[in-house]
């Protein structure tokens, strides 16, 4: 089972039907033990840095979040959640995250519109079993204003170009980020999760 | 490097497609699941939902179809119609709806559009104009389904709504909306560079050629059209590739 931390307030549904579709088994759930006994997690995220991080201190959730990464359970951080696994955020302030990988989220920048929003390539940087079947130059759907600016190459797996390369799946052994949503990117993106679901099996 | 976008509307009323001209003579047009899970297979890049009946009695049944479209597509798709408040929006979102788009209640309570953007970030909440030209050859905003002039002035509402948080905007050209005679080029124009946010242009489309000048004359970075691609008069496959085959870069 898939504990999809529901800490929010947006469109998680859509998720939870998508991982449905491609034979997963999902919750969504904010209680520790379900999380706990899960054999992997997502963290969605829509919304603000500072806001999203306040709800996962106030369900207590931060410090389990870190203990199950720790613990090699796959965990899987999709748009502001995969921003959120890293130590920090320049968004409005400057906001301490969780931490499990390095680097930090700044404002998109360059003469592009903002927010990204829509379809956009995928160019791969190394070889990861999250790219199975998924072909170089494959479009994703992403809708962000923020991107990781800093981090470690050795753990970029796939870029997008937009005023710039954004970094659009990052990977340190079990944890993961998405910059894109998945569930939201047609075959493509529900090969994606399929990919994530070989890591948890 | 990033797509433009096409996007089939589909207006629900009673928990069906349906399909009128001005925002008359409704005609029945299909099932929303149906005629979604259709665009998800032919490639479109986005679907938008517009609830027409928008009255308080409806609108359980109007959520049950986005929860049920939700289910069967994977591909993001914008509710529009009956948004009265934050609740509404949260419960749109809620049933699986990847942003609400917000229109004539933007213009009588702006506020909407910032409390919004800070609840559910700027990404999930579009700014939906109606204009018309007037006498003068400034663009009005319209409310209440086109009927009422509202003397705002559409580029400065469309600048106003950015600076309130909306992520995207969708101009729809209330005269050449349903005449398939093309886009409004100038209005579109107008906004695109005015705005450093998505604009959706709407209002107007009946041919390949039509939508390809909306997206590099006027800039616009998608294309919303109705009947045209209910009735099949565009098919999307073939749309993307004589997109493709103009330069203009698409999802294929």
């Amino acid at each position: 089972m898939i504990a999809i931390i529901d800490y929010g307030t947006g469109n998680i549904k859509s998720l939870q039907f998508a991982l449905t579709s491609i034979g997963l088994d999902a919750k969504l759930t904010t209680d520790a033990s379900v999380i706990h006994d899960s054999d992997g997690i997502i963290l969605p995220g829509v919304g603000a840095f500072r806001d999203a991080m306040e709800s996962l201190r106030n369900l207590n959730l931060t410090e389990l979040l870190q203990q199950e990464a720790a613990a090699g359970k796959p965990l899987l951080g999709i748009c502001l959640g995969m921003q959120l696994l890293f130590d920090k955020s320049y968004e409005d302030g400057e906001w301490r995250g969780l931490g499990l990988l390095q680097g930090s989220a700044d404002r998109i920048s360059g003469e592009v519109k903002v927010p990204h929003m829509g379809w956009n390539t995928l160019t791969h940087h190394q070889e990861s079993s999250l790219l199975n079947d998924i072909p170089d130059e494959s479009y994703v759907y992403f809708v962000h204003s923020y991107a990781v600016r800093s981090y470690p190459q050795q753990q970029l797996v796939s870029s997008t170009d937009y005023g710039g390369l954004i970094p659009a799946i990052v990977q340190k052994d079990n944890l993961i980020g998405m910059q894109f949503h998945p569930e939201k990117s047609g075959e493509i993106g529900l090969q994606l999760l399929k990919n994530v679901g070989g890591m948890i099996a | 490097m990033l797509a433009k976008r096409i996007i089939p509307c589909m207006d629900v009323d009673k928990g069906r497609v349906v399909k009128g001209h001005k925002f008359q003579n409704i005609q029945d047009v299909a099932d929303p699941v149906d005629l979604a899970k259709r665009y998800n297979q032919s490639g479109a890049d986005e679907l938008v939902f517009y609830d027409i009946t928008a009255s308080n009695e409806n609108r359980p049944l109007f959520l049950e179809v986005v929860e049920k479209v939700a289910a069967e597509i994977a591909i993001p798709f914008t509710v529009g119609g009956g948004i009265r408040s934050i609740e509404d929006i949260y419960q749109t979102l809620r049933s699986g709806a990847d942003k609400v788009s917000i229109n004539s209640l933007a213009v009588k309570n702006p506020d909407l559009i910032r409390e919004a953007a800070l609840k559910f970030g700027s990404q999930c909440i579009v700014l939906s104009i109606d204009a018309k030209q007037m006498d003068s050859g400034k663009w009005h905003i319209f409310i209440k389904g086109g009927r009422e002039d509202t003397g705002i002035d559409a580029v400065a509402w469309a600048k106003e709504g950015e600076r309130l948080g909306a992520g995207e905007i969708v101009v729809n050209a209330i005269d050449t909306d349903g005449d398939k005679n093309g886009y409004n080029l100038e209005l579109t124009k107008a906004i695109t560079s005015h705005v450093n946010i998505p604009v959706v242009a709407s209002g107007g489309a009946g041919s390949k050629t039509h939508i390809s000048e909306v997206l590099t004359k006027a800039d616009a970075d998608a294309a919303l059209a109705a009947s045209v691609f209910h009735y099949n008069d565009i098919n999307i496959p073939e749309l993307k590739t004589y997109l493709d085959q103009n330069g203009i870069p698409v999802r294929r």
